[in-house]
């Protein structure tokens, strides 16, 4: 069976990716191999419990941990509920979380429903004012940083572990957007990572917690392999995710060159050919695959139409997007403009004439949308 | 209920009525009548969009005029302030 591999024109792959080739097999295989409860002392059950073990030890060898610091969770949201929230009940100096003002929703939502919230915010390319959340981390109260290796929407890295925190204040890193693709950054407590970023299938998320972080379950317990988790462990999909977690990392230093290239020219020709457009985000120290700019007087869902139209299958922060009517607060906390917003993110195999092809579209599509309004 | 103290309010030469508008109408609306005030004139759009207070500011930057900040409509509505440079 050849493996799967990116729909043409696809360009959102920060949104989800399709499963890796190294995937594939595995997930086929172990779907037949690890069905039955780890936990049971029968064949099947030691099958499933190998099985499941395995995909543990790879997947802390991907990420240069160890294999008791992690814990598959039923999605990449419930391991930053998980490891923010544990690491909140885990203090013994409060319940404030200072983050920055650009982390993705998971971790406002966490926030808002267990613990108080202290925002810090962002220089114009996305990077978090360090002196400041340093600041934060100090105040009395605080109980975690929790600071995201790289943001989704506009690709900046962030200088995780690059800034002192007193040593009863743990720092949370919320790792989706990088998992696989950048190494693990150093100086966390607890991470999360989710499998359908990096080309494992949906559904599997990784909580990374260090071995002596003071980590408490913010939620009910269960009786299952790990203590952390809750649930029957998914073993067919841990499996399989762990697979694409290696086969990325193998292959993340020439897949990253040639992506960040590829971004290289869309940012480039972007900029020279879209009259009134603002390419945002750190140009350099930046995710490999991904890129945003906002199109002025363009409203940002007939971009997203016009362009799927075409073929291309972009992401919209755009308030003007069906879903929602606030723009987003990304875009907000670095003061770009917020409307006629594209965020491109190029799979493995997205070639320079795909590329291209949408610089080429690009320009027109834009023109007849601002001509709709006389501009 | 007004957001801020009328003393607060912009003396405007052009108020742009943008309040049912939604992203990205009323810098639209901003762009069309930049030329209606004279250089160096105050220029208003009252809106609703939450993206206008983001855009506003950032039209200034990219189209090197100046914003001069927020205050409210008559109607509490907030309300954009630039002026006019070139």
């Amino acid at each position: 069976m050849s493996g799967a591999v990116t729909g043409e024109g696809y360009l959102d792959s920060a949104s989800a990716s399709p499963l890796h080739p190294a995937a594939r097999d595995v997930l086929l295989a172990a779907l037949d191999q690890g069905y039955a409860d780890p936990r049971r002392l029968h064949r099947a059950g030691r099958t499933s419990r190998l099985l499941l073990d395995n995909a543990r030890e790879a997947t802390a060898d991907a990420l240069g941990v160890r294999a008791d610091e992690v814990t598959f969770t039923p999605s990449g949201t419930h391991a930053v509920h998980l490891g923010l929230l544990g690491l909140v009940r885990g203090s013994r100096r409060g319940d404030v979380v200072v983050h920055s003002a650009v982390e993705h929703s998971a971790v406002g939502h966490a926030v808002a429903w267990g613990a108080t919230g202290d925002e810090v915010g962002v220089m114009g390319d996305g990077r978090v004012y360090d002196g400041d959340l340093v600041q934060g981390a100090i105040a009395p109260g605080t109980a975690v940083v929790a600071l995201q290796t790289a943001n989704h929407e506009v690709g900046t890295v962030q200088d995780v572990g690059d800034f002192e925190l007193p040593n009863d204040v743990p720092l949370f890193t919320d790792a989706r957007a990088s998992m696989g693709r950048l190494p693990l950054p150093g100086g966390w407590a607890a991470a999360a990572g989710s499998a359908h970023m990096w080309g494992g299938p949906a559904g599997v998320g990784v909580l990374l917690v260090r071995k002596r972080a003071r980590w408490r379950n913010p939620f009910p317990g269960d009786d299952r392999v790990d203590e952390r988790s809750t649930g029957f462990e998914n073993v067919p999909a841990v499996l399989a995710a762990a697979a694409a977690l290696q086969a990325v990392v193998a292959e993340r230093d020439e897949v990253n060159v040639r992506q960040h290239a590829l971004v290289d020219v869309v940012r480039r020709r972007v900029a020279a050919e879209v009259p009134d457009v603002e390419v945002v985000g750190d140009p350099d120290r930046r995710l490999p695959h991904l890129l945003t700019f906002s199109c002025l007087y363009v409203d940002g869902e007939a971009l997203v139409t016009e362009l799927d139209r075409l073929g291309f299958g972009i992401a919209s922060g755009s308030a003007c997007t069906a879903s929602t009517l606030t723009p987003s607060h990304v875009l907000e906390a670095m003061g770009v403009l917020t409307h006629g917003n594209v965020r491109l993110s190029l799979g493995r195999d997205t070639t320079r004439a795909e590329v291209d092809a949408f610089c080429d579209a690009l320009p027109g599509v834009v023109a007849e949308i601002r001509a709709r309004v006389g501009l | 209920m007004r957001a801020w103290g009328s003393e607060m309010t912009h003396a405007v030469d052009l108020e742009l009525d943008c309040r049912e508008m939604p992203c990205p109408m009323p810098v639209i609306e901003l762009a069309r009548h930049l030329g209606d005030v004279e250089v160096g004139g105050l220029l208003a759009v009252v809106a609703r969009d939450p993206a206008a207070a983001v855009d506003v500011p950032a039209w200034c930057r990219m189209k090197q005029q100046d914003y001069v900040g927020a205050d409210a409509a008559d109607d509490g509505v907030p309300r954009y302030v630039v002026r006019r440079l070139s």
